[in-house]
């Protein structure tokens, strides 16, 4: 170490940079982005040498780095104490370019390879090299979601690596912390307002030299947490992790030389660049995907707001649109997004760009290089300003998966149509599930400390449905492949809720011919605290994921709890108690226990007092459906039944399937109680009534679309928070306001009356303005920065009626004009 | 990795007659540079009507070539929609789905969107009465054109093939 150091202080006596070849990082960083941009190849490279001279060899030296950091992951989380990494493994390393482009990565939550790829690059940006210095055994760390995070419970370590005075790559880290220090216990906190309540940030910050923490820094953070023990061991998880890494390079680079790691590892993001639109060619059909989703944040009459302006209800607007252009670019259009609120759930480009990224690996490219050639492939466009891209350093960001997860669910659509048209139906999938709910609290817990909670039993949720067959249920979480809910158990060490049932919750996956994969519940209490707060976090008024093909929507969540119960009571007397709450309607939760009793549709609540024996509900939701529900097979829905998935009463309205209970006997499982039988004959007759009915209770789109106008035009029951909506989309995007307006066929200047209240929140949140955190931005940024111009976004945006890709000039991204020769790989 | 599959796999691909092992290696292998043609060639001898499928456009729906230059989206059951590059969901029947009762056809109580916030939009077929698209929006969004195929590029550069025209389907 002490060597390394000395050949970097050399150069810099000679006003050397600890780039290459003399170069400073940031010179080689503009460098790159030059040769890039030029190219249409990352770093230059039109032609993989290494790959094409010797394959064998790069194979052999990616698949040892693959293997290298999947090694560091599951090695280093067993230093770990919290059940967030130990159990879920919401943890990740990548190995990074010097300028910050991930070269390979672990298993994990890789969302955050990205974010640490925007980290590293803005310290270089922002000349790190100069102040504080990056020089060999140095240790930083992020969680600031301006620069590169998704919210500021996930922080990340990242330390630079060294060959013969030049930096040759970076190993970074990031695990999930279960407190931040915000203005609620957990880790990600729902009450506040604005950034400053979101938990303490650490902005790309120097925390150690020569591989030792500053004293410092030791000093600090566990004072700015609920649960230093927990953070401490995680801050140690990740240096493990990291120095693994390390020396994995270093015995790579001995082996093979430092010119071919660096060949490497510039070939590995070209190969993997290539690899995403070779695969978008080979499985997609060019042209536009358009679609919309939307989420609620109610807050109007929540205790506990930091911020009286903040006692609003919001609707996330996601109008998503796709283009695959001719030479197999990708671009992803959020024109049309509303603006941020005074709630944790706005975004970060860094946040939404990982988040998709994340989801474009898994699917398009599972076989291919996995690391930041997939982020080259495509060009974002996040309306500034809006929820999506915020620029603004007073948004609060702690839970900014709500709106994240829900926003990217037309993403899986728009990919599913593309295999339908291409006849690859195994690859089609008709969306995920929104990964909530979030039990999160804290206060004094069953060891008299102070402690916060973080379940993540979120980690686990149905998945939405395949073409070829049904979602997956209570399976995984989207941000993390390898999610699962966790040992009842193991979370009982880490959090004084008792389990008193666990169980598939039935009715939680969207109907359809193939049914989304169900979600599950888990029933817990509380033991053994003092001043203990407990919230829900999770969609409730709108459900974000739609079905594909003829198939619903999955279910939205509610929130049920029980305070003051005589559980304790029915524990000393032997009397039933309530286990789970598999059918709202059926009073069975009511009628076994005593108490004030909170049952509501809404998914979110801020922080509240729970105290021992009260009931908390933990719904985790189903995935959506597919295809039309009368054309499921009957003896699947039987099937259904039997195994929890679908209430009996459902068979009929759901799924035009007439059963029969022929005995009380057999519990099948937690939800029905009996066996069920079909009736072939009554099935068939109920489904020709019901295909009859149908035609009798619809009515043809024309005349349907002339109420609608009328009914628009003149506001007629059109509450204010879908209105504020709405303007606040038109607000924000010319583009959006002209194609609203053109489609309904309304006068120019149609506008929405809004009360006095929802136009005082618009007007005050537009004129807060910009804030930015980047004072010199990459090039990779400018496919969303400068947008909120009047001129035409740089991803271009064809919803109005008379304009289509065909319309356009050509692809018109940050990553230049069309490739000039169609990129190849060996897939 | 397989350059094609054997047209009868496809063919049970298409039919719902693969099992799971069977799908799972297919969704880890390599995809097939043919696939296109053979699923398109395959479905268009399950329909009852002779219009040359040029694209499957969704589930039963397809975009085929009235003539040369005239292509229309289709149902399976033989309905007509419209022009390849309009919403055909605009000549559809729709049933909005936007009170408590409604909904609790579908989902449980509480389990479902507040009607004020959100509706779903069933759009059928006039022909055969197949539920084809469900859509969540709030009330007063515009419909949604989902797809816009750019079948020119598709089959002029990236497969290299006519696109199909009636004359050539015999």
């Amino acid at each position: 170490m002490r060597r390394e150091k000395q050949k970097v202080h050399r150069k810099q006596e000679r006003s050397d940079g600890i780039g290459w070849d003399g170069q400073t990082l940031r010179e080689q960083f503009e460098t790159l982005e030059e040769q890039t941009e030029r190219t249409d190849h990352y770093a230059g490279l039109e032609e993989l040498e290494l790959k094409k001279e010797e394959p064998i060899k790069y194979e052999q030296m990616f698949s040892q780095l693959r293997g290298d950091l999947v090694n560091a992951r599951e090695t280093s989380k067993e230093v770990a104490a919290t059940p967030i990494v130990e159990q879920e493994g919401e943890l990740c390393y990548g190995l990074f370019t010097p300028e910050g482009d991930s070269i390979a990565v672990s298993t994990g939550i890789i969302v955050h390879i990205h974010t640490m790829s925007e980290a590293i690059k803005y310290m270089i940006n922002h000349d790190y090299e100069e102040s504080p210095g990056i020089e060999p055994g140095d240790i930083f760390v992020n969680n600031d979601v301006d620069v590169g995070d998704v919210h500021a419970c996930d922080i990340m370590t990242l330390i630079p690596i060294f060959n013969d005075g030049e930096i040759v790559a970076w190993a970074g880290g990031v695990n999930h912390v279960i407190d931040t220090g915000a203005v609620g216990p957990g880790s990600m906190n729902v009450s506040q307002s604005s950034r400053f309540g979101d938990g303490a940030y650490y902005t790309a910050r120097k925390i150690g030299e020569d591989l030792e923490l500053f004293n410092s820094w030791q000093n600090d953070y566990p004072d700015k947490t609920r649960t230093p023990d927990f953070l401490k061991l995680d801050e140690r998880t990740r240096m493990t992790g990291c120095l693994m890494i390390r020396d994995a390079v270093n015995e790579m680079i001995d082996e093979y030389g430092v010119e071919t790691f660096k060949q490497l590892s510039r070939e590995a993001v070209e190969d993997g660049r290539r690899g995403f639109r070779n695969r978008i060619e080979k499985t997609m059909l060019p042209g536009t995907y358009r679609g919309a989703s939307f989420v609620d944040a109610l807050y109007e009459g929540q205790d506990n707001l930091t911020r009286t302006y903040a006692d609003e209800n919001h609707i996330m607007h996601a109008p998503s649109e796709l283009h695959v252009r001719e030479d197999g670019s990708f671009q992803v259009s959020f024109e049309g997004a509303n603006k941020w609120g005074w709630h944790p759930y706005n975004c970060t480009p860094a946040a939404i760009q990982g988040g998709i990224w994340v989801m474009l690996t898994q699917t398009v490219i599972p076989n291919a290089n996995v690391n930041d050639g997939a982020y080259y492939s495509c060009d974002f466009h996040l309306p500034e300003g809006s929820w999506a891209n915020t620029q603004n350093t007073e948004t609060a960001h702690a839970y900014a998966w709500h709106f994240l997860v829900s926003a990217w669910a037309p993403l899986w659509q728009h990919l599913s149509r593309g295999y339908y048209a291409r006849g690859f139906w195994e690859e089609i999938n008709a969306g995920n599930a929104n990964t909530s709910n979030w039990l999160q609290g804290g206060g004094i817990d069953q060891f008299g400390k102070l402690h916060a909670v973080n379940s993540f039993e979120s980690a686990c949720e149905g998945v939405g449905a395949r073409y070829v067959a049904d979602g997956e249920p209570h399976a995984a979480a989207i941000w993390n492949p390898e999610g699962d809910m966790g040992d009842a158990e193991v979370w009982e060490m880490t959090e004084p809720l008792p389990f008193l049932g666990r169980a598939v919750k039935p009715n939680t996956g969207g109907a359809g011919r193939r049914a989304g994969g169900a979600g599950f519940e888990s029933l817990r209490t509380v033991k053994d605290v003092s001043r203990w707060l407990l919230y829900e976090m999770g969609n409730g008024y709108m459900t974000s994921d739609g079905g594909l093909f003829g198939g619903y929507p999955a279910a939205s969540g509610y929130i049920l709890n029980a305070q003051d119960t005589d559980l304790e009571e029915r524990f000393e007397n032997g009397e039933e108690y309530p286990q789970h709450d598999l059918d709202p309607e059926s009073g069975e939760f009511e009628s076994k226990i005593d108490g004030e009793i909170t049952r509501r549709p809404e998914g979110i609540s801020t922080p509240k007092q729970f105290d021992d024996y009260d009931l908390y509900l933990n719904y985790l939701r189903g995935g959506s459906g597919l295809g039309d529900p009368m054309e499921r097979a009957p003896e699947d829905v039987l099937s259904d039944i039997h195994d929890g998935y679908v209430l009996p009463r459902h068979a009929k309205q759901a799924y035009a399937v007439v059963v029969e209970k022929v005995d009380d006997g057999p519990k099948h499982n937690s939800a029905v109680q009996g066996e069920w039988e079909l009736d072939r004959e009554a099935t068939r007759e109920l489904r020709e009534q019901r295909r009859e009915q149908r035609v009798e209770n619809a009515q043809p789109v024309t005349e349907w679309m002339e109420d609608e106008r009328d009914r628009i035009l003149n506001e007629r029951d059109l509450i204010d928070d879908v209105k504020k909506t709405y303007e606040s989309s038109m607000r924000m995007s010319r583009q959006f306001a002209e194609f609203y307006r053109e489609f309904w066929d309304l006068p120019a200047e149609f506008g929405f009356d809004l009360s006095e209240k929802a136009e005082t929140s618009l007007e005050n949140r537009f004129a807060t303005g910009l804030k930015r955190k980047w004072n010199n931005p990459t090039e990779g940024h400018e496919t969303w920065w400068n947008v909120g111009r009047d001129d035409e976004p740089a991803v271009p945006y064809t919803w109005s009626a008379d304009r289509s890709i065909t319309d356009l000039s050509g692809p018109s991204a940050s990553f230049g004009e069309a490739t000039p020769k169609r990129a190849t790989d060996d897939d | 990795m397989p350059q094609s599959y054997p047209r009868e796999h496809i063919e049970d691909l298409v039919d719902d007659n693969l099992d799971w092992n069977q799908l799972r290696d297919m969704m880890s292998d390599y995809k097939d540079a043919d696939r296109f043609q053979t699923v398109r060639s395959v479905l268009q001898e399950r329909v009852d009507w002779d219009d040359p499928i040029i694209i499957p456009y969704a589930d039963h729906l397809y975009v085929v070539a009235r003539s040369e230059d005239e292509w229309i989206i289709k149902c399976e059951c033989g309905h007509e929609f419209c022009e390849h590059d309009q919403n055909w969901k605009a000549d559809a029947l729709i049933n909005v789905r936007d009170t408590e009762e409604e909904y609790l056809e579908i989902y449980p109580e509480n389990m479902h969107p507040h009607p004020e916030f959100m509706e779903l939009r069933e759009f059928f077929c006039p022909g055969c009465q197949t539920l084809l698209e469900v859509t969540n929006v709030m009330p007063g969004y515009p419909l949604i054109h989902e797809f816009e195929p750019d079948i020119e590029t598709f089959y002029n550069e990236w497969i290299d093939e006519p696109i199909p025209a009636p004359e050539q389907s015999a």
